[in-house]
């Protein structure tokens, strides 16, 4: 079995291996640690000097970054957890975003920062967040998060080794132990993949149903580990409830374009978008404000399912509490439909 | 006391301290008629800093400069017509009129108007030219208000940990917009610098001679020794910030316009019939590509300026 983890660190591997021009950035990433979720583990040991451990200065570390991509080179920065994103928030939105366009497409910042995001260790409220949602719809910047399903070190590799603008790659870290084997899950669902016209790396959008099932009566649209929390919500909810969904979930999600889910909500004519995100403006809102503009009246039902609007607790059952779950999904997909 | 140099590399350097002034002075005093867009921070009074640290400037060096970038772009050959352009928005400028005065990109020249934001993006270059073994180096411009953020000390304390070929060239005219240092920095400048290891002189001069000899011992450093330094120049701007934000007082610039104008002090060494013929031509020139750009088109409106970034259902389109 590869888990996921091992897919993004075999990734970064052959990253290394196939460009002399990718170097490795972060906190704490050399051997024997291998950063604090080991993705980057072994790494130093094969390519000491591309592999580099750098002070706790993460605003630096995505300028660097930035001039070193604006340079030629191909690098990668780890920011350690996802909430201290809020640390590089000038250097994205001022500089590595902006440069591109700014400049009159006169240079390239082909930068990607990989972070985990997510919840469910118990790290509490600055340790847990899905902070991606604040730099979704940053002109220029490119937001991929990859889910349970496909090959998250191929979305990983190519990115960092093909793509043209600065990147942030957000790792949801519940995701780190599931298996990326694909055989099983194509037993029990159908699996469209689709590319969507604005990437230019490999980052798909799934499309997915479970084998066999009658016509879909709802769509729901997630990804990250929210991808997985669904897969499991929509066996139970065909197999007990007889509600039978068609999953959507992008990689990419920013530059935003999905029209499979515009598609799929307009034969469903309801839609549940499910977040790890906190509510309220987040992701869902920019999915439900742009399937209304595309749909209108024909859609029936649109719900979304996100994190509460409170930070995240520590304690497991507060936690529990407000996070999104394969519970909390099924009951909000029962009452749809 | 600054190197003997021939007449004619005198009458080359003069020639760049007048280019800036000039410029500058053609920005002011358009301003209030209306062709330029947005705003502007000019280099007035600090033309020897840029003028004298390029001198040392080889083929393929890198700039990234500030909001107060126009004086480093021309000492660095930019095109007065494309900056020209440029502020006036216009689709020959610099960067197309989407940059405007403190968004520049040419060649290996850049600025941006973030303050301290550039100096890590800076020092990443500077790393990659070293990784790269191409011997470039990047010159990397702050002011001493830039001292108040952050990110200038998480970059200081990188470059030396990884030993960066950059040189931080911190032009302290003494005021950050209306703020003196005197309110805004605490401590010694130079200990700052000092603290993290870094080769730093300091000069309080606006002669060019004198600061292009103390940033050729600082370059001939970073180039010998793949290291970085930082070159303080203690300086005087002797505009606004901005536009018409002087809280100076009148005398207090006067008395500053007197003792530190790089044209007068450098002028010394031409004679003065050589001076008013330099200052004759570079009018024409700057008068010249002021007029060109003043006739050259706005930017074409693009339905999808986005480009690549540019989304939206299909059912819309």
């Amino acid at each position: 079995m590869t888990t996921v983890l091992e897919s993004l660190n075999n990734a970064l591997y052959q990253a290394l291996s196939k460009d002399e021009n990718v170097i490795l950035m972060g906190e704490d990433i050399l051997s024997p640690y291998g950063g604090a979720f080991k993705v980057t583990k072994g790494l130093s040991d094969t390519f000491p000097g591309r592999v580099l451990t750098t002070p706790i200065s993460e605003a630096a570390l995505v300028g660097i970054g930035t001039g070193m991509a604006l340079r030629g080179l191909r690098p990668v920065v780890e920011i350690m957890f996802g909430d201290f994103i809020t640390l590089i928030g000038d250097q994205i939105i001022n500089h590595a975003a902006k440069f591109n366009w700014m400049y009159n497409h006169q240079v390239e910042v082909p930068l990607v920062i990989r972070t985990p995001m997510g919840g469910r260790r118990g790290y509490g409220p600055t340790h847990s967040q899905s902070l991606e949602k604040l730099y979704l719809g940053t002109p220029g910047l490119r937001t991929l998060s990859p889910s349970f399903i496909g090959d998250p070190g191929r979305i990983l590799m190519d990115v960092i080794l093909n793509g043209h603008q600065p990147v942030l790659f957000a790792e949801n870290k519940s995701l780190y132990n599931l298996s990326t084997e694909w055989e099983t899950l194509r037993k029990e669902f159908f699996i469209q993949e689709i590319h969507p016209k604005n990437a230019d790396t490999y980052s798909p959008t799934y499309v997915i149903s479970i084998q066999g099932a009658p016509e879909a009566n709802l769509t729901i649209a997630s990804y990250g580990y929210m991808a997985d929390l669904t897969r499991q919500a929509v066996l139970e909810l065909a197999y007990q409830y007889e509600i039978f969904v068609e999953m959507i979930i992008p990689s990419q999600l920013s530059p935003f374009d999905y029209p499979e889910i515009v598609r799929s909500t307009k034969r469903t004519k309801k839609l549940l978008i499910v977040e790890e995100g906190n509510l309220t403006l987040g992701w869902g809102a920019e999915v439900v404000a742009r399937t209304i503009e595309s749909l209108g009246s024909q859609i029936e039902s649109i719900r979304r399912l996100a994190s509460e609007d409170t930070p995240i607790p520590a304690s497991r059952p507060l936690e529990s509490s407000v996070l999104p779950s394969v519970e909390s999904i099924i009951e909000a997909a029962r009452s749809m439909v | 006391m600054a190197s003997i140099v021939d007449n004619t590399v005198n009458i080359n350097l003069y020639q760049r301290l007048c280019q800036i002034r000039t410029f500058e002075e053609t920005v002011l005093e358009n301003f209030p008629k209306g062709v330029f867009f947005g705003t502007t921070h000019t280099y007035l009074g600090q033309e020897a800093n840029a003028v004298g640290v390029f001198d040392t400037m080889e083929p393929g060096d890198i700039v990234f400069s500030n909001h107060r970038c126009h004086g480093h772009f021309l000492a660095y050959g930019g095109d007065m017509r494309a900056l020209f352009a440029e502020m006036m928005g216009k689709s020959t400028g610099v960067c197309g009129g989407r940059g405007g005065s403190q968004h520049l990109q040419w060649r290996d020249f850049y600025s941006n108007g973030i303050q301290g934001g550039i100096l890590p993006i800076a020092t990443g270059m500077a790393i990659a030219e070293k990784k790269k073994e191409s011997h470039k180096i990047v010159y990397v411009f702050l002011g001493d208000g830039t001292l108040g953020e952050g990110v200038v000390y998480e970059s200081l304390n990188i470059a030396s940990l990884w030993q960066a070929p950059i040189l931080f060239v911190l032009e302290n005219n003494r005021i950050a917009q209306t703020t003196p240092i005197e309110q805004a920095i605490a401590g010694e400048i130079r200990a700052r610098f000092e603290a993290f290891g870094i080769n730093t002189e300091e000069l309080d001069s606006s002669d060019v001679l004198e600061i292009r000899d103390r940033a050729r011992n600082l370059v001939k450093y970073i180039r010998e020794q793949n290291a970085p330094a930082v070159l303080i120049l203690n300086t005087y701007r002797f505009g606004p910030h901005s536009k018409g934000d002087d809280t100076r007082k009148a005398d207090e610039i006067d008395s500053i316009r007197e003792t530190r104008d790089p044209l007068i002090i450098h002028g010394a060494r031409i004679d003065a019939e050589k001076k008013s013929q330099i200052r004759n031509e570079m009018i024409a020139k700057i008068h010249e590509a002021f007029e060109y750009a003043l006739a050259d088109p706005f930017p074409i409106i693009e339905k999808n300026p986005g480009g690549l970034f540019s989304v939206g259902f299909e059912g819309q389109r």
